[in-house]
């Protein structure tokens, strides 16, 4: 109960931030949100059940091309978002049949390969995808059922509708049967196996779960801020929802949004007083492995906040 | 006599020289308690690892209630009604004992897991525990949860590895009326170093050593058997 009010109270807050935010924070906002979706997905991966990808741009570049490509094509958000959804979990499934043949170092470097061989694709196939240079979406495609995403209120709306359901199934996963099957694949695999579960299945399952949730979180970037790039299925983007996750905590329901929020403030504040926010940065990570290596809200469960899922 | 639950046939794993298990035949009756005893390497562990999957089998069949799970993986045997619990304690250890249980108890359908899972945690007398952190546990209770897990999988065969090493004596009498208690309904298989604990407990024992059958009989048989003796006394 507690820890619903909590993860309801943050939804509320967001919710009333909205009117009180300047605009360039109002953007900002709406984007932590959306990008704290694919994290939540990162974590349920890594976090949860113990797979550490370096590949989760690809079920986010799924879902981004997905969206974008049929916004090319005259659909508007209605279509194109559970499009993008669909996409991620697609690709997700392809990927987890071949890269869950292995495991630790292996699927790191199976997943990253993916991913890059995703990102070359989109290259090579610039004449549709634009490439580098990327495209812009229609402006009638940025269009979901009547609501002008191009607008603030409308765009918010929709980073807060997307982050809201993903964070309340968030919640209901880990609190369900097969959330606590999913940890005990991550604590013992071995011992998981011989109390009749398939690793194999759960942690397709976990990988699936965990690219619809970029896949949305794509197709609702793309939507929302009318820009669809190669950039974004680069290695840069399986690199930062790990970093998200772990700022704020792996294996916590809130700790993706945090650390996404985190993270986005600080590049987003150095890089107002120095060039080297790159270091600031670094300089924070360095902090976190040494001080709170569980992140943000993985240490203050450990001092006391027990009940945080 | 009663029906075989398990029958395994010509039964090998080899470890590239090692013969661990060689040519085994081997029958469990439905509801019997049964040891297997051996010296040390004998192929005690690798012999069940086979029955359950962990290991995969290199020659030789097991039928299970009828059935041929020679291929089958070890989870899936578990959904036929095998279960192990490891030599070395695994539990959860940074879960608390409740989910470690509730993990046994979700996997067979409970409708109410938190009234299952605390009634199979009562059997082992850990149900006030049940918010602690496994790891925390007092060894003894590690064991114990150890076998709450594979009692709350309800198998019709629960194979026990060592389930009395590292505990207290008291505890070891608690153990055997909790293994008394599960038969005939499940089929208990054991190793078991404590010669008391397979006398007292065991209704047929069987003897491997260097990874063959060296005896089988009741525990009158085996005390009187001359190869046992001399197995164990390096005669």
């Amino acid at each position: 109960m507690k820890s619903l009010a909590l993860h309801l109270a943050v939804i509320a807050l967001l919710f009333a931030l909205q009117f009180v935010l300047p605009p360039y924070h109002h953007t900002n906002i709406a984007r932590v949100m959306v990008l704290a979706v694919f994290a939540m997905g990162y974590n349920i991966a890594f976090g949860y059940t113990g797979l550490l990808s370096l590949g989760h741009a690809l079920f986010f570049g799924a879902g981004l091309y997905a969206a974008g490509l049929m916004a090319n094509g005259g659909w508007t958000g209605l279509a194109t978002l559970p499009a993008g959804l669909l996409a991620g979990g697609l690709v997700a499934l392809a990927v987890g049949m071949l890269a869950l043949r292995t495991a630790g170092v292996s699927f790191m470097i199976v997943t990253l390969m993916f991913a890059q061989a995703g990102y070359l694709t989109i290259l090579y196939f610039g004449p549709v995808t634009g490439g580098d240079e990327g495209f812009v979406l229609p402006a009638a495609a940025r269009n979901l059922a009547g609501f002008d995403l191009a607008t603030e209120t409308p765009r918010y709306t929709l980073g807060l509708a997307l982050f809201a359901v993903a964070l309340l199934a968030n919640l209901a996963l880990v609190r369900s049967p097969l959330g606590r099957v999913m940890v005990a694949m991550r604590e013992n695999e071995e011992r998981s196996r011989m109390l009749g579960y398939n690793p194999f299945t759960v942690k397709l399952t976990a990988l699936v779960i965990s690219g619809l949730y970029a896949g949305v979180a794509g197709a609702g970037y793309a939507l929302m801020f009318g820009y669809v790039g190669a950039s974004f299925a680069a290695i840069q983007y399986s690199i930062l929802p790990m970093l998200w996750v772990l700022l704020g905590g792996a294996g916590t329901v809130l700790g993706p949004f945090i650390g996404a929020l985190l993270m986005f403030y600080l590049i987003d504040l150095s890089s107002s007083v120095t060039t080297a926010h790159q270091m600031v940065v670094g300089v924070a990570l360095l902090a976190l492995v040494l001080f709170a290596p569980k992140g943000l809200l993985g240490t203050l469960r450990e001092r006391g906040l027990k009940w945080l899922p | 006599m009663a029906a075989m639950i398990l029958s395994a046939r010509g039964l090998t794993r080899h470890f590239g020289g090692l013969k661990a298990v060689d040519g085994v035949d081997f029958d469990l009756a439905q509801g019997e308690i049964h040891a297997i005893i051996g010296p040390n390497g004998a192929g005690k562990t690798t012999f069940v690892s086979l029955l359950s999957g962990r290991i995969p089998v290199q020659s030789g069949s097991i039928t299970f209630n009828g059935q041929d799970i020679t291929r089958l993986p070890a989870h899936a045997r578990v959904a036929r009604g095998i279960a192990y619990t490891f030599q070395i304690t695994a539990i959860y250890a940074r879960l608390p004992v409740y989910d470690n249980v509730a993990l046994a108890v979700q996997r067979q359908g409970s409708r109410a897991l938190r009234r299952d899972t605390m009634a199979a945690l009562a059997r082992v007398g850990l149900d006030d525990r049940a918010d602690q952190e496994a790891g925390t546990l007092a060894y003894g209770h590690q064991r114990l949860l150890e076998i709450a897990m594979g009692l709350a999988l309800k198998p019709r065969l629960l194979i026990l590895d060592e389930p009395t090493q590292g505990l207290a004596n008291s505890e070891i009498e608690g153990f055997k009326a909790l293994v008394r208690s599960v038969v005939p309904d499940t089929t208990v298989l054991l190793i078991e170093h404590n010669m008391d604990v397979v006398m007292d407990l065991a209704q047929r024992i069987t003897v491997l050593n260097f990874g063959r059958l060296l005896a089988q009989g009741t525990p009158a048989d085996i005390r009187a058997n001359g190869a046992v003796q001399a197995a164990y006394l390096g005669g």
